[in-house]
């Protein structure tokens, strides 16, 4: 029962001989077997162009292809699901030494996963805008209330321009005259059927992620406040509702009948 | 030996329509939308749609209002010397009761080892041991289904020393032991046996031509081995070749017209060129009608 096993192995190693036991009419095994080993990586490198396209034109196609195929040696798929494969891409490139002359090439990866979960996140409507603003309006209740965020809703800070890099490469980008070490904060939001890419304070991403992680507003815009002391609480709020990415309201309980 | 359940869903299993069908990507959602081709059915790879939610579902929920739906899927590691994935099974119920496809096939092939998913189709030793893990696995996938799978043929490029059943014997075996069906992939046959040097026909003859329930057909890469011999790369990422056309109307003259399946994974042209594929298919399918 160790055929499998010994096969698997030569795929994922080009250096292994191809396994003992197999045949061919004409005896060319190892050219046929090349065609297994190929199918394979060429199949993992490109699912992970798929979901790094950035990356990938960012270091050239040559280069990318090097560092999937070491990629894909340390960490084969453990699922049948390609769309999750590659989450260990980005802390794969920061420690990878040949991508060290491109250091904002990690975080880059790390938007480019957040776009993908963003984009096959579930659905789940925005909530009721007349329950929201009733919420918000209510100055005493506000401290403690709970906002659930669409779950393709995801808040990146990083000390690179990952956003503008990002953008240079969709439709409407530039790359020409762009700071890279600019420090920038990015929202990724699915909004209906398309994921979007905000610039945001990096006040605005700390209130994101400890929301996220479901603390109460209070809480959470304080600690924005802390750690950005221009963060607006207003604009940060009108842009998650302007993007119908609040989901659900907790009110917490009052402490008396 | 059928498996019981199998046996007694089978009769009443939808069937796709005798007509060309497409495989349905992500590139031409909005163009199926907008224009509705006339296509018998489309096709989609279930392990696309293992996602939560977004454009993938929403575009499919969509299409499927209009179109009949076939699910393929190409995970489960059927062949696998691992046991079946349970998760990944429960997974293909879910999406299965979602959508209701009329079809559900899965490939003769492993894919798994342990944890480790190796993203191909690999080929199996076809001997005792062999048969009765993929039977085994038959019988749990279509139980868990709760209904027939249609088994596909694959597309080979080396075969074992120490094998005890040619391919066709083999799959003759799973499907009368496990009652599963048999989707016929005309490319495949054509790309095994130009790779082993055998002719299709003969190959056609030996298979179990009664059980099949759906045609693929897609085109192939040609290359050469280092001895200079023919070696042909199942790549779906070129138009169907005339060989395999005309090994088509071998398959249509034995069995009558069958859904027929246009494969194009790799080079996606624009659907128009795609459509314009499925209406020869379709020609061949209405010459296969109206023959006695």
């Amino acid at each position: 029962m160790k055929l499998q096993e010994t096969f698997s192995e030569a795929l994922l190693n080009p250096h292994t001989p191809a396994p003992t036991g197999i045949a061919c009419y004409n005896g060319d095994i190892d050219r046929r077997f090349a065609v297994y080993r190929n199918n394979v990586q060429s199949g993992l490198i490109n699912a992970l162009a798929t979901s790094y396209p950035v990356v990938a034109q960012l270091v050239g196609e040559a280069f990318f292809q090097a560092m999937a195929q070491i990629f894909i040696q340390k960490h084969p798929p453990d699922s049948p699901v390609m769309s999750a494969y590659g989450s260990q891409f980005a802390g794969f490139i920061n420690a990878f030494a040949p991508a060290r002359s491109v250091p904002y090439l990690a975080d880059v990866a790390r938007l480019e996963r957040l776009c993908v979960q963003a984009f096959h996140a579930a659905d789940v409507c925005a909530v009721n805008p007349g329950l929201l603003a009733q919420a918000l309006n209510s100055p005493e209740g506000l401290p403690h209330l709970h906002l659930q965020l669409h779950p393709g809703v995801a808040s990146l800070h990083s000390p690179y321009a990952i956003a503008s890099l990002w953008a240079a490469h969709q439709r409407q980008g530039q790359i020409q005259g762009l700071d890279t070490r600019q420090p920038q904060s990015v929202l990724v939001i699915r909004n209906e059927l398309r994921v979007e890419v905000f610039t945001v304070s990096s006040g605005c991403a700390v209130f994101v992620h400890l929301l996220k992680a479901g603390n109460a507003l209070g809480l959470a815009a304080a600690h924005a406040l802390e750690a950005d002391p221009d963060f607006n609480l207003g604009q940060a709020l009108a842009l998650l509702i302007s993007n119908n990415t609040i989901t659900g309201l907790q009110p917490a309980l009052e402490a008396s009948p | 030996m059928h498996s019981p359940l199998a046996s007694l869903i089978a009769p009443r299993a939808p069937r796709l329509p005798p007509r060309a069908g497409l495989g349905l990507k992500a590139e031409h959602f909005v163009d199926v939308l907008a224009s509705r081709p006339d296509i018998g059915f489309f096709e989609v790879h279930a392990e696309n749609f293992m996602v939560a939610g977004g454009p993938f579902h929403h575009y499919l929920g969509l299409i499927r209002e209009h179109y009949p739906l076939s699910i393929h899927g190409v995970g489960l590691s059927i062949g696998g010397e691992s046991p079946l994935n349970t998760e990944h099974l429960r997974r293909l119920s879910l999406l299965l009761e979602r959508y209701q496809p009329q079809m559900f096939s899965e490939h003769l092939a492993w894919s798994s080892h342990g944890p480790l998913f190796l993203n191909d189709l690999l080929p199996l030793r076809y001997d005792t041991a062999t048969l009765h893990r993929v039977c085994a696995h038959m019988d749990q996938a279509q139980d868990v289904l709760k209904r027939q799978i249609l088994l596909e043929n694959p597309a080979t490029y080396i075969e074992f020393d120490e094998a005890q059943f040619d391919e066709a014997g083999f799959i003759q075996e799973v499907i009368s032991r496990t009652g599963c069906g048999l989707l016929l992939d005309v490319n495949n046959v054509y790309v095994s046996c130009i790779n082993h040097a055998r002719d299709p026909v003969v190959y056609l003859d030996a298979l179990p031509l009664q059980a099949v329930g759906e045609v693929h057909l897609a085109g192939f890469a040609e290359e050469a081995d280092s001895l200079g011999q023919r070696l042909l790369i199942d790549n779906h990422g070129a138009p169907v070749d005339q060989a395999v056309w005309a090994l088509y109307q071998q398959v249509l003259d034995r069995i009558g017209p069958m859904a027929t399946l246009i494969e194009r994974d790799n080079h996606l042209p624009p659907l128009t060129e795609l459509l314009q594929e499925a209406r020869l298919a379709d020609r061949y399918l209405f010459s296969a009608q109206v023959q006695p």
